[in-house]
């Protein structure tokens, strides 16, 4: 990488031979010790930062960063995505009704439907997210307004939840659960995808609920009260959030192993964001058996429950559907950063290369008349 | 002192009246009653109970009050509150961010550090106290009437205390008895202030003729003496006898704690101050605390630091105000009320945010960095100890670093003081002429036999058996011999000059006695003086036994006799002997005590006076002085028959046992009279011992002293006793010392006085010119006079031997007035002083001694390369201007061809004009071309360099630098220029001057020197001395060095740095001092920068997370991150660092005006390294960002990536900045990344539900299954340090700064490299001449071309050394016998000689380009100027000329008489004699 030699001094053993001397007598000496790392005399590599020994490595990294970089960008190139957003701002928009009337705990849900074409086909599985923006579930209280304890099924935090909850930690002199705001503020709109075929039949796309969350934040993390048997009692004597329309052992009432804490939409939801704009993972559409593209290309329809209010703080919603590669979701930021840095690299390295020529003859030792 | 009147407060015995009433008197004296009058010691009635007990107690803590004692003073520091105050912040619910406990861990931490440190050390403390405590003495008990063991701690004030031989004291003890029977007891003292020689102390007087052994239980008296305090010189007090009687006591008759009981077999003494109040432990403080000036300069960027966190948080929380303010009433979900459910208006949680904010960020103050400079300061105080080039082999003794934490300093100091005598010179006092009567005797072969020392070296196995056999210590004997043989097996492996083997000598013989070399000791006598000696002493012998009286000899005769007289005699030697070490020789004739009182005066000499009446009086004293002569007379050729004569002249009783009590010695004389080379001298100064072997040389040897006595052989006349009547001390005021002896011969009343010659010629009596013997006695003073300034101008240290002859009536009267100053309480050393300058009046002058001081090994060389380092060196020196002028040439800190300002003045407004001449003369000179005057008339401020000005680069650009001029400046003009009105002129000049020699200056004018330069032209000053008397300059300068050498200790306690030689403080400086300071201020900026890039990641987070003052980074990476993960590289490369190796370093020292300049840390790098460190965080913080930009990714996975690139670029970051990477470099990288993982590895997968907010579980596992992580932790690093990495390539290939350009030469082969190097020496000139920063190496070919030939045997000479070692060492040796031999080859009896200077000698033919040494960086000249200043300046009235017929010459040069005419105290010149 650099010019550089490894600079064993041979002077190393040479004083030694005054130290060595000592008999008995001279054991008593002060006299220091002639150790390479006592005298400072490690070996050592010094590099030296010079053009001409620098210049290789700026190649050398444009070389690397640029071919990978036009892998990630086209990688993430042939990544299918689909967004719509469906916050109904516009009073064209399906849902604008709904928004306009929002309540945490209106008893009848507003139901909307969102028509879209998808172009192309998306093979192998599909993910189907959901996306908030300006949700700034980054919140320093927001993010601490939790108990995991209470999610991890502990009866002595379920009754009494960790005092990170307030202002949602107790409700009518119950202890709420789950508590905090965080799940307080679940995202409670419920998608439903049909692919409307040629002839104008809606079929339902099957949305596998499983399988979104963190395989550890499932088995490990999350955990029912009193186990799974019997959610009813084991949440007995607690409250509902404030926000919520039904308590947390109703939240999937089909699969007892979806319900209650280890509920894995509740799951993701819990799950804080990093950015305000962000999205999490709702459903998956698994592949089909045969050769049939998971969804084909046509039109689609998106029948939204729609529960959740963005307005208040200008927030969209959004449902995404994409596929994935080994590295994510589509998103050719980082290609293209490798590009850059590769190319910038390589353009450094030809300028350091003309300096070089130019200025840097020092390094040649055979001018130096011996 | 005010623990006395504590004592006495807290005792809770009932108080009565009396002891209330006594109170104000305790309060000035302190009384002791010997214990044993009451019943116990402890008792009420004891009166000795309110005084401080013997046990001491130098731990700072308490099991009980070490925690609370500890966090105290720990809290002094403010970092630490800031720190506490931040984590307590923590525990406001409405702030906090962290866990509070965890908050807490890194101030817990830091602080437990230091607190375990302190209770380790204060562990140690408290068992060698343990020890000590322990310690047996026999104490007298009244019970059993017998000195029984106690422990020290049991020694209470007023315990009567027997002492043996080769024990220490344990308390302050007044001496009551001694076994000697002079009444003397000989104490070491080498653990107070490290002297070595013996010391004598005497019983009180009172007990003085108690014959018998002392009787505890008769001791009735009580002793009123000062209180406690930590003069160790002096003593004051009165003992009062039962008979009312009182008897003063002295300095003399106290035995301090710590000191060795020697030569003495036992001794009794009664117990004054015990434990904590002795005087040894009140001398007692603590290490020095210094700030160095790159901590001053690191606290300013901290608190710029501090200035960054507030504008961050400031912005943060206005930030969130609005951010707030945006939703209005419409609450956001995301938006959590407060704990109680109530709505925060915007500026509340802005205010509330604010100070979230700086908990957040608080790691933008380095809370580690204070204790990382800490741990670094230790491993580099570390490795300047185990530094094998600062060791020195002849003392065994290493470079000691006495304070800790100013290493960096050593890297970036400017200015130098340097005192001169056994500073510069070895303090090994080399008698060399003399003037006696007007004559001079050069004692050519004394030259010669010194040059013969220059050659010893290949002989070294001579020396070695001739050192194997000088007779030692009995106890040590196995030991050194064993050592000899070493030191002659290792004399082959490396050859050292003379002077070294010289040393080793030395070294050898210094074990046992202070100051005597056998330099010192082997004098050839000059054959005309030995002649006249032996001429003069056989007259007197024959007039002796023919009963003439004494003044018929010939007054030039009796001059020499007298002058060896006074050489023997008129010092405080103390003579041992060799067979029976530390064991005084003894000689007792008469057992008569000096006269103390009037009446013992009168008794003694009165009679012949009262009998006789005057007239009568000269031939009744002859008479006596005939029986005296023969009592007192040793030279008749029996002992037997001076024994019998001894015997019939020794009152009988009495005595006797004293006699009997010490048979060793007094049959020992016979044995060793044949051999009195063996006898040895210890003397407090090695000017002393100098005469002493000198007067030796001449047969005139002192063979002993007791307080009453000096015992002198003469040739012919055999032993002489003379009666001791005083010793008046040298001190710094007065520049002499005399004594007053009866003369044994002519029974007169003799002052011997010896001094700076200023003084002495003072005080010679006026002469009357009518006689004849006065025109005789005015020419041999004047005479005198000239030599002395010849030897002056040699080097020589000059001192002048007079003496007085006094009438009893004069002395009588004389007396009365001294003794009443004696017994003076209050007042005494003023009294005594004046008594002192009565008695040394009207003086005959006898002549004048040269003793060369010999300068160090290395000293020309080390002074030349520190200049080239940039280093302004002055030397301030008590010595004779011309004594100066001359040693400052033979150490090269004159040139030759340099001018020299001499600056004589006696008036203030002489010295104005003075200084205004040399300014316009200086201007004249200097800035003629420049045609800029108005910048002479108010001086800009000073600076060494100008800063980078490459425009005027010229000639010209040399505005204020250093030119070739020399100044010289006495101290009676110091003082002038010293004075407020005209420091300013004063630096102006000596700003300009390239070296500045202060002569004559007192240990308070170099103290003031160093301070006028420290503070008005505000550089770093090193101050070097090693006597007492440049303690006060050590203490003033930035860093002190002391030079642990021959004159005590003093000023290496009060030094920072102790060095065995001079000539390490070149390694010290320029090797480990640049070291040092590149590694400390290259690592303050490194951490700045770290802290700075990682908290700016949390801070840009901010604008994603509506600037609530949260943060992506798991509260536990941030707080460990700088205590654990990134701590480790940082504190090794700070560590091992080097940039430039320590050869290239020692033979480019111009390399050090690196540190000089603060060229690591200028104020400017702090923000290139903030703009950096933003530059980073944001690549670091944005790359991830777009990266996981809209994805599922949550808060800490997505922080966790953003830790890791943090620390990657972080480590690389450090990498670039290292230049020397070894093993431990690599290790510590890859331990702390391993740390790293292993950490988040283990924490993310402990526990599932613990760590809120974050809850890191099985983060990490995932993120190393994601590809996504390992591609940003390639890109973001490489791009984040892209910049730097670009710059560091580009700037040194275009702009490299000189330690560039000599890492480069470290990484030529060996050979290749000291060819430049040697070649750069010639060149030096042009690396720092601002426009081309450096004459790449490549250019220098051609000029290198024609030297080739005539370098070549040269370097072969390297080659032939080539396997041994650094170049630079070789080379100098070689150069150094060089001049050692030529020298010695020499007909001059100079080593310096005065026409031609070493200097042409040192430059081997061919390669010198007139004045090479003078291109340093200082004097930026064009060649042409150089060339035409002539080495002999053009007469003007400041000039001090050269001239080598006349020796000096100069307009002020040689005092005129009429100087002199000022009063000797307002002179207050010091001339350390």
């Amino acid at each position: 990488m650099m010019a550089s030699s490894y600079n064993a001094k041979e002077e190393d053993g040479h004083h030694s031979g005054s130290a060595t001397h000592g008999g008995p007598g001279v054991a008593k000496s002060k006299k220091p010790d002639n150790t390479a790392f006592k005298q400072q005399r490690l070996p050592a590599w010094q590099p030296i930062l010079t053009a001409g020994t620098v210049l290789p490595a700026f190649f050398v990294i444009g070389l690397i960063f640029i071919p990978i970089g036009i892998g990630l960008y086209v990688t993430s190139n042939n990544i299918k995505e689909f967004e719509i957003d469906y916050t109904g701002l516009d009073i064209d928009s399906p849902c604008y009704s709904c928004a306009k009337n929002f309540s945490w705990n209106s008893t009848a849900p507003c139901v909307c439907t969102v028509n879209f074409t998808l172009e192309q086909p998306f093979e192998s599985n599909v993910y189907m997210y959901y996306g908030l923006s300006n949700f700034y579930q980054n919140h320093r209280r927001y993010v601490k307004s939790r108990d995991d304890s209470q999610l991890n099924g502990d009866l002595s935090a379920l009754k009494s939840p960790s005092k990170e909850c307030e202002p949602y930690r107790t409700s009518e002199g119950q202890s709420i659960a789950p508590c905090g705001a965080i799940a307080n503020s679940l995202f409670n709109d419920t998608l439903e995808l049909y692919h409307i075929e040629s002839n104008g039949t809606k079929n339902q796309v099957v949305l596998a609920k499983k399988g979104i969350a963190w395989w550890t934040d499932k088995h490990v993390k999350f955990r029912n009260p009193g186990g799974n048997s019997n959610l009813t009692a084991a949440f007995q004597g607690t409250a509902k959030p404030v926000n919520w329309r039904k308590p947390v052992y109703e939240l999937d009432q089909s699969d007892p192993e979806n319900n209650g804490f280890i509920n894995e939409d509740f799951i993701v939801w819990m799950r804080t964001a990093a950015l305000p704009t962000f999205r999490k993972l709702y459903r998956i559409i698994h592949k089909k058996p045969n050769t049939t593209p998971t969804l084909p290309s046509g039109r689609y329809a998106l029948d939204i429950t729609y529960n959740y209010p963005v307005l208040s703080f200008d927030g969209r919603k959004r449902m995404i559907l994409s596929t994935i590669s080994w590295m994510g979701g589509k998103n050719p930021f980082l290609g293209i950063a490798y590009i850059t840095v590769g190319s910038i690299c390589f353009f450094l390295g030809v300028v350091l290369l003309i300096i070089h020529h130019k200025y840097d003859t020092r390094s040649n030792s055979a001018d130096i008349p011996n | 002192m005010a623990r006395e009147g504590e004592d006495a407060g807290m005792a809770k015995a009932p108080k009565r009246k009396r002891q209330k009433k006594r109170k104000p008197k305790e309060n000035k004296t302190r009384t002791v009653h010997a214990n044993v009058l009451h019943d116990c010691a402890k008792g009420d009635e004891n009166p000795n109970r309110h005084y401080a007990n013997n046990e001491i107690k130098t731990t700072k803590y308490t099991v009980l009050s070490f925690l609370p004692k500890n966090l105290f003073e720990q809290f002094h520091r403010f970092a630490n509150v800031y720190f506490v105050f931040i984590a307590l912040l923590n525990f406001v619910p409405v702030v906090n961010t962290f866990q509070p406990e965890l908050a807490l861990t890194p101030v817990i931490f830091i602080l437990s550090v230091t607190a375990i440190k302190d209770l380790w050390e204060d562990y140690r403390r408290h068992r060698s106290d343990k020890e000590i405590n322990h310690m047996d003495c026999l104490v007298y008990s009244r019970g059993e009437k017998r000195y029984v063991e106690k422990y020290w701690k049991e020694v209470r004030v007023g315990d009567f205390i027997r002492l043996r031989c080769n024990e220490i004291l344990p308390a302050d003890v007044l001496l009551l008895s001694s076994s000697d029977p002079d009444r003397l007891c000989h104490i070491e003292t080498a653990t107070l202030d490290g002297e070595t020689n013996l010391k004598q102390r005497q019983v009180v007087r009172s007990f003085f003729d108690l014959d018998c052994e002392f009787d505890p239980l008769k001791y009735n008296s009580i002793i009123e003496c000062e209180k406690p305090n930590n003069d160790l010189n002096r003593f004051r007090g009165y003992i009062i006898h039962r008979s009312g009687r009182r008897d003063a006591l002295y300095k003399e008759n106290l035995l301090l704690r710590g000191c060795t009981i020697r030569n003495t077999e036992e001794a009794v003494g009664i117990v004054i101050y015990a434990g904590h109040e002795t005087k040894a432990m009140l001398n007692n403080n603590g290490p020095r605390y210094k700030r160095s000036k790159l901590e001053r300069q690191m606290n300013v960027d901290v608190f710029w630091c501090v200035i960054i966190l507030l504008v961050m948080c400031l912005f943060a929380a206005a930030g969130h105000g609005l951010w707030m303010f945006q939703y209005g009433d419409k609450r956001p979900v995301f938006d959590v009320l407060s704990p109680e459910g109530t709505d925060l208006s915007p500026i509340m949680s802005a205010i509330y945010l604010f100070l979230t904010m700086i908990i957040v960020l608080q790691v933008l103050i380095p809370i580690s960095l204070f204790v990382s400079i800490e741990i670094v300061k230790i491993c580099q105080v570390y490795f300047i100890h185990q530094d094998m080039d600062l060791y020195d082999e002849e003392t065994d003794s290493h470079l000691q670093c006495r304070a800790l934490n100013i290493t960096e300093d050593l890297g970036q100091m400017q200015y130098i003081f340097s005192d001169k005598t056994g500073t510069l010179t070895d303090n090994k006092m080399v008698f060399r002429r003399c003037t006696v009567a007007g004559v001079e005797y050069s004692h050519d072969a004394n030259a010669k036999r010194l040059a013969m020392y220059q050659e010893m070296d290949s002989e070294e196995e001579d020396c070695m058996s001739h050192g194997g056999t000088l007779p030692r210590r009995d106890s040590v004997t196995s030991h050194q011999s064993a050592r000899v043989v070493l030191r002659s097996h290792s004399t082959k492996s490396h050859r050292r000059t003379g002077s070294r083997a010289e040393a080793k000598r030395a070294s050898i013989l210094s074990k046992h006695t202070a100051f005597s070399s056998p330099m010192e000791k082997d004098i050839t006598p000059d054959p005309q003086l030995l002649d006249k000696v032996n001429e003069c002493s056989s007259q007197m012998d024959f007039m002796r036994f023919h009963s003439q009286p004494m003044s018929q000899l010939p007054s030039d005769l009796s001059d020499i006799i007298d002058f060896f007289i006074a050489l023997t005699v008129c010092n405080t030697v103390v003579v041992s002997s060799p067979n029976q070490p530390r064991h005084k020789v003894r000689m007792r004739f008469e057992l008569k005590s000096p006269v103390k009182t009037i009446e013992d005066f009168i008794k003694r000499f009165t009679p012949s006076r009262l009998t006789s009446g005057s007239n009568s009086s000269s031939s009744s004293s002859l008479n006596r002085s005939s029986n005296k002569g023969c009592s007192s007379l040793l030279s008749s050729p029996s002992a037997e028959s001076t024994l019998t004569k001894l015997n019939e002249e020794t009152p009988p009783g009495g005595l006797e046992p004293g006699f009997s009590a010490a048979p060793p010695c007094y049959d020992g004389r016979p044995s060793w009279s044949p051999e009195d080379g063996e006898l040895r001298y210890e003397a407090e100064s090695p000017d002393e011992a100098a005469l002493v072997y000198a007067a030796r040389a001449y047969k005139c040897s002192l063979v002993g002293r007791l307080p009453d006595h000096v015992t002198v052989e003469l040739p012919h006349l055999g032993r002489l006793s003379f009666e001791l009547l005083h010793t008046l001390g040298f001190d710094s005021t007065r520049k002499r010392m005399s004594v007053v002896v009866r003369h044994p011969l002519t029974d007169q009343i003799t002052v011997y006085t010896k001094g700076a010659d200023s003084v002495i010629m003072e005080l010679i009596k006026p002469l009357d010119t009518g006689n004849s013997k006065g025109r005789r006695q005015k020419k041999i003073v004047c005479r005198t006079q000239n030599y002395l300034n010849l030897y002056a101008a040699d080097g020589l240290r000059t001192l002048c031997i007079a003496k007085k002859v006094m009438s009893k009536e004069e002395y009588a009267c004389w007396l009365q007035r001294h003794l009443e100053a004696e017994t003076a309480i209050q007042g005494r050393e003023e009294l005594l002083f004046q008594s002192a300058l009565r008695l040394e009046t009207n003086l005959h002058l006898l002549g004048a001694t040269g003793i060369e001081d010999r300068l160090q090994d290395g000293v020309p060389e080390t002074i030349a390369s520190l200049r080239r380092a940039g280093l302004q060196i002055w030397v301030l020196t008590g010595d004779k201007q011309e004594t100066a002028v001359n040693i400052a040439y033979a150490c090269k800190l004159l040139e030759p061809d340099e001018e020299i300002l001499t600056l004589n003045a006696d008036s203030h407004e002489a010295c104005a004009l003075l200084l205004e001449e040399s300014l316009h003369y200086i201007q004249a000179k200097f800035f003629c071309s420049s045609g800029d005057q108005s910048a002479t008339a108010d001086f800009p401020p000073f600076e060494i360099y100008p800063p980078a000005s490459p425009s005027s680069s010229s000639s010209h650009a040399a505005h204020f630098l250093v030119h070739r001029l020399g100044l010289v400046i006495d101290g009676r003009t110091l003082a002038y220029a010293l004075d407020k009105s005209l420091e300013d002129k004063f630096l102006a000049v000596a700003r300009s001057c390239r070296s500045v020699l202060c002569c004559r200056s007192t240990p308070l004018q170099k103290s003031m020197v160093v301070k006028l330069v420290r503070n008005k032209l505000r550089v770093m000053t090193l101050a070097i001395g090693d006597g007492a008397n440049d303690v006060s300059m050590i203490q003033v300068a930035d860093v002190g060095v002391g030079i642990s050498g021959q004159e005590g200790m003093q000023a290496v306690m009060a030094s920072d740095f102790a060095l065995p030689r001079f000539r390490y403080l070149q390694k010290l400086l320029l090797v480990h001092g640049h070291w040092c300071y590149s590694r400390l201020a290259n690592m303050i900026l490194y951490f700045f920068y770290k802290n700075a890039m990682f908290v700016a990641l949390i801070f840009w987070y901010q604008f994603y997370c509506g600037f609530s003052g949260s943060a992506m980074i798991d509260q536990w990476y941030l707080i460990f991150f700088n205590l654990m993960f990134s701590a480790f590289p940082q504190l090794i490369t700070g560590t091992l660092d080097k940039d430039v190796s320590a050869e290239t370093l020692q033979q480019l020292p111009h390399l050090y005006v690196n540190g000089q300049n603060s060229e690591e840390y200028k104020p400017y790098m702090f923000w290139m390294n903030m703009i950096d460190s933003f530059y980073q965080s944001l690549v670091c913080f944005f790359i991830p960002y777009f990266a996981y930009a809209d994805s599922d990714v949550d808060l800490f996975t997505w922080g966790t990536p953003i830790t890791t690139i943090a620390l990657f670029t972080i480590l690389l970051h450090l990498g670039i900045e290292t230049k020397t990477w070894t093993w431990i470099n690599w290790l510590s990288i890859a331990f702390s990344v391993a740390l790293f993982f292993s950490v988040a590895l283990l924490y993310n997968a402990s526990c599932p539900t613990c760590y809120s907010p974050s809850n890191p579980y099985w983060t990490m596992q995932r993120l190393l299954q994601d590809p996504l992580f390992y591609l940003l932790c390639t890109i973001t690093p490489v791009a984040a340090l892209l910049p730097r990495y670009f710059y560091r390539a580009c700037q040194s290939t275009l702009f490299p700064n000189p330690v560039q350009v000599g890492r480069q030469l470290d990484k030529l082969p060996a050979d290749t490299r000291r060819n430049i190097l040697s070649l750069g020496r010639l060149k030096t000139g042009s690396p720092l001449s601002p426009a081309p920063p450096f004459l790449p190496l490549a250019k220098l070919s051609p000029a290198k071309d024609p030297r080739g030939t005539p370098r070549a045997p040269v370097s072969q000479t390297d080659e032939e050394h080539g396997g041994g070692g650094p170049a630079a060492p070789a080379r100098s040796r070689e150069r150094l016998s060089n001049v050692y031999s030529s020298v010695s080859t020499e007909t001059d009896t100079l080593p310096y000689t005065k026409d031609a200077p070493p200097l042409t000698d040192w430059e081997a033919p061919g390669q010198s380009p007139p004045g090479w040494t003078a291109s340093t960086p200082l004097a930026a000249r064009a060649d042409g100027v150089q060339l035409s200043l002539p080495p002999v300046g053009a007469p003007q009235c400041v000039k001090y000329r050269r001239s080598p017929q006349e020796g000096l010459v100069s307009e002020h040069g040689v005092h005129p008489p009429a100087h002199r005419t000022a009063p000797a105290a307002e002179q207050s010149l010091y001339t350390a004699l």
